[in-house]
């Protein structure tokens, strides 16, 4: 059982939960997440850890209604309640190092993860351009936390409500036009980091993505999670979840990730009936 | 003297009937029908069934005691050196190990050894077993790594002799293969978990959610980093990693791995959808790849989620399965479809979704290193088998978290950890035992390796901790 302390609308939809984790937080790194089941009956889901304290003994989660257990958290868990299970770190942390110049780009609720790797990336010396990017104003959240570890930050809405009109990979592609850059991360809907690999091969430079698959352990037992990087299939789990965006098939990604909409959707519709 | 040449047989639930739940087939003997096969029993001494037993139970002893009517007599001589016997009285190969040895055997049916185990495991049960007293407190700290059998075992030993015993599960539940792998109908979670209650009851304690090599490492247990300080760890992480074929069309939906699928159903039982909330899809027609007892479990399963023809792919014949001839009839009696001497060659899909596995027949050839005859691929043989979901079921490898992740802890080039045969490892203060050192394998090896490594524990506890193992002999002696 673990407490959560803390919860915070960030965004439309998304809320951020400050949760009792004193190990967690000692152990994690950024690039590393955490799987929770709500209760007895509910899904192991797997979410990132966007800041963790050592002093406080805390984890920071944020997640964005989308399915059943997602939905459920935001509408049901406050302050002072307990998530049943939550298991973590897991994954294998982001390679920080001072590299020189480097982007990171975050869309949707990936810019909850890009978050900690921005901050680390700083504090190893890094110039830090951060792109983060949604479809509208009011579904943007962390801009300005991601903005105080970034030397730079570019903000990008679909319907341009605030910041450039536009996706997240135009300005990417503009920061490349500009400057040499060393690496970047991109974590994001599969679509987004599809398109941002494809700028970044465009011109040549490294880019590593998060992937958010199909998961059901987190420790390499189940394999649902598996991708193909460089025509091998990989874990995301155990062997990722970054890998080098250039030899990931994110079309086998997308395709896996359609499993379970069918039940997805009756699992949510089922819930929203039942509120 | 009047031999009864059959054994009495198991009532079990109708084929036609079970092939639509999760209730468990067997149904158990009564205590007529116990006594009945008890008395078969020609009380051999000394006893071959014995030494068929990998933790070597008294077995002609508890026959004699359910023989006697002395139920309690029967279970305490069983629980002397088998910790969970209504574990293994369903699960364990017996007709390869105490059955296969017995005298009765050699000419007629063999004594139901393992039925007679779940008889009075299930007595037990039934009157509400006493918990374990544990009065003795003896110094020292015990980690256990990992919930399954080995792990279980090695905690209850140790804590009956008096240690602080703390057992971490990287699960919600614990219990290991046992409660993620081997499906109801064979072996109900409810008796996993009722073990794990006398544990916790017996002062053990069990940290779930708790993923050693993320989380902490071993190397923190023994130095008391992050965590509290123990004088000894045993790792029976098992071997969780799912093996694929590396088959054009593998990554395809609908294509699981064994361990996902069971996972998906028995631990988070996805059979009750959607009031649990996590899903497994099943189609009409359903392809188990592999022949062993994962791959009926596997098959039976998606049988009673709904499967129209549920499927086995074998590349060897029938004699070659690994799976126990129990299984295997069970599967059977329930309409299991057996595709024998065939081995996938791709799988086939649209839409990214698998339709089709296409199969290559096989002969056997000359016996290959595990003793069992090659199959060959008989060339031009392709032809396409319908399928809507593809499991996996070819085996699984050491879980490489612990191994990766501990200093000085050697590891072959299975991934399985070495240990001598105390279950000591090349890292002083850690033993490992079951499948994390012998790769996949029985229940009851499990058990067996994780019941040697606490009485080493306990040697070496009480012997002022010097380190030696077989595998290293430059070690410093005790």
């Amino acid at each position: 059982m673990k407490k959560i302390l803390k919860k915070t609308k960030v965004g439309t939809g998304v809320w951020e939960y400050e949760i009792e984790a004193p190990l967690i937080a000692e152990s994690n790194k950024p690039g590393q997440f955490i799987i929770l089941r709500l209760h007895e009956k509910g899904e192991r889901i797997p979410l990132t850890i966007a800041d963790a304290s050592v002093e406080k003994g805390t984890i920071t989660i944020a997640a964005q209604s989308a399915g059943k257990t997602t939905t459920e958290l935001n509408d049901k868990y406050g302050e002072e309640d307990y998530i049943h299970d939550l298991a973590g770190p897991l994954g294998n942390p982001s390679e920080i190092e001072n590299y020189g110049n480097v982007v990171t780009i975050g869309g949707g609720v990936g810019i909850a993860l890009i978050y900690p790797i921005a901050k680390a990336l700083k504090e190893a010396g890094n110039h830090v351009t951060s792109i983060v990017g949604a479809q509208s104003a009011e579904k943007l959240f962390y801009e300005d936390k991601i903005g105080g570890v970034s030397d730079e930050l570019i903000i990008t809405t679909d319907d341009g409500s605030v910041g450039r009109k536009g996706f997240t990979s135009d300005a990417f592609e503009d920061v490349l036009n500009e400057r040499t850059i060393h690496k970047s991360w991109a974590i994001g809907p599969v679509i987004m980091m599809k398109v941002c690999s494809e700028v970044a091969s465009k011109y040549d430079t490294e880019l590593i993505v998060s992937l958010n698959t199909i998961m059901v352990d987190g420790t390499g037992m189940c394999g649902g999670c598996r991708v193909e990087v460089g025509d091998k299939a990989k874990f995301a789990c155990i062997n990722g979840p970054e890998f080098k965006a250039d030899r990931v098939d994110f079309d086998v990604l997308l395709q896996r990730n359609q499993t379970y909409v069918e039940e997805e959707k009756c699992a949510l519709d089922r819930y929203l009936e039942e509120e | 003297m009047d031999i009864k040449e059959d054994q009495i047989p198991m009532r079990e639930q109708d084929p036609g009937e079970r092939r639509k739940n999760f209730k468990e087939v067997p149904l158990g003997y009564s205590k007529e029908e116990a006594i009945e096969e008890a008395n078969r029993c020609l009380q051999c001494d000394p006893a071959p069934c014995i030494t068929g037993c990998p933790v070597e139970i008294n077995i002609p002893e508890f026959i004699r005691h359910i023989r006697e009517e002395d139920f309690q007599g029967a279970i305490d001589t069983i629980k002397e050196t088998n910790n969970l016997p209504a574990v293994t009285g369903r699960v364990c190969p017996q007709e390869e190990q105490c059955q296969e040895k017995c005298v009765m055997g050699r000419k007629w049916d063999p004594i139901a050894i393992g039925r007679l185990e779940r008889f009075a495991a299930e007595w037990e049960r039934d009157q509400g077993a006493e918990t374990p007293k544990v009065e003795k407190s003896t110094e020292g700290k015990v980690a256990i790594v990992g919930s399954g059998p080995s792990g279980l075992t090695a905690a209850s030993d140790l804590k009956k002799m008096g240690y602080e015993v703390t057992v971490f599960e990287q699960f919600h539940q614990p219990g290991g293969v046992l409660v993620y792998g081997i499906p109801e109908f064979r072996l109900p979670n409810d008796i996993v978990d009722g073990e794990v209650e006398t544990l916790e009851t017996m002062g053990v304690e069990v940290e779930r959610n708790t993923v050693v090599g993320r989380l902490f490492t071993v190397d923190d247990l023994l130095e008391g980093n992050k965590v509290d300080e123990y004088d000894a760890v045993f790792l029976g992480t098992g071997a969780g990693l799912p093996w694929f074929l590396g088959l054009p069309g593998e990554n395809l939906n609908g294509i699981y791995s064994a361990n996902e699928f069971l996972t998906r159903v028995n631990l988070m039982k996805a059979f009750k959808f959607p009031e649990y909330d996590t899903p497994v899809k099943v189609g009409k027609r359903v392809a188990t790849i592999g022949g062993g007892n994962v791959a009926m479990d596997s098959a039976r399963t998606a049988l009673r989620l709904g499967a129209e023809k549920s499927m086995i792919i074998y590349r060897r014949s029938e004699e070659q399965m690994p799976a126990r001839d129990e299984e295997i009839e069970h599967a059977k009696q329930e309409g299991i479809e057996f595709h024998l001497l065939r081995n996938p060659k791709r799988f086939i899909g649209d839409d990214g979704q698998v339709k089709k596995v296409e199969v290559v027949k096989m002969e056997l050839g000359e016996p290959d290193s595990s003793g069992r005859p090659r199959p060959i691929p008989i060339e031009g043989s392709e032809y396409e088998i319908p399928a809507d979901d593809v499991i996996m079921a070819i085996g699984t490898s050491p879980h490489p978290l612990v191994p990766r992740t501990t200093s000085g802890l050697e590891t072959n080039d299975r991934g399985t950890i070495n240990a001598d045969e105390n279950g000591r490892t090349t890292k002083r203060g850690v033993w490992a035992g079951g499948d994390i050192v012998t790769g996949a394998a029985t229940v009851i090896k499990a058990m067996g390796a994780g019941k040697t490594a606490a009485k080493d524990i306990d040697r070496w506890l009480a012997n002022g901790k010097g380190w030696r193992s077989d595998l290293d002999e430059d070690r410093e002696d005790e």
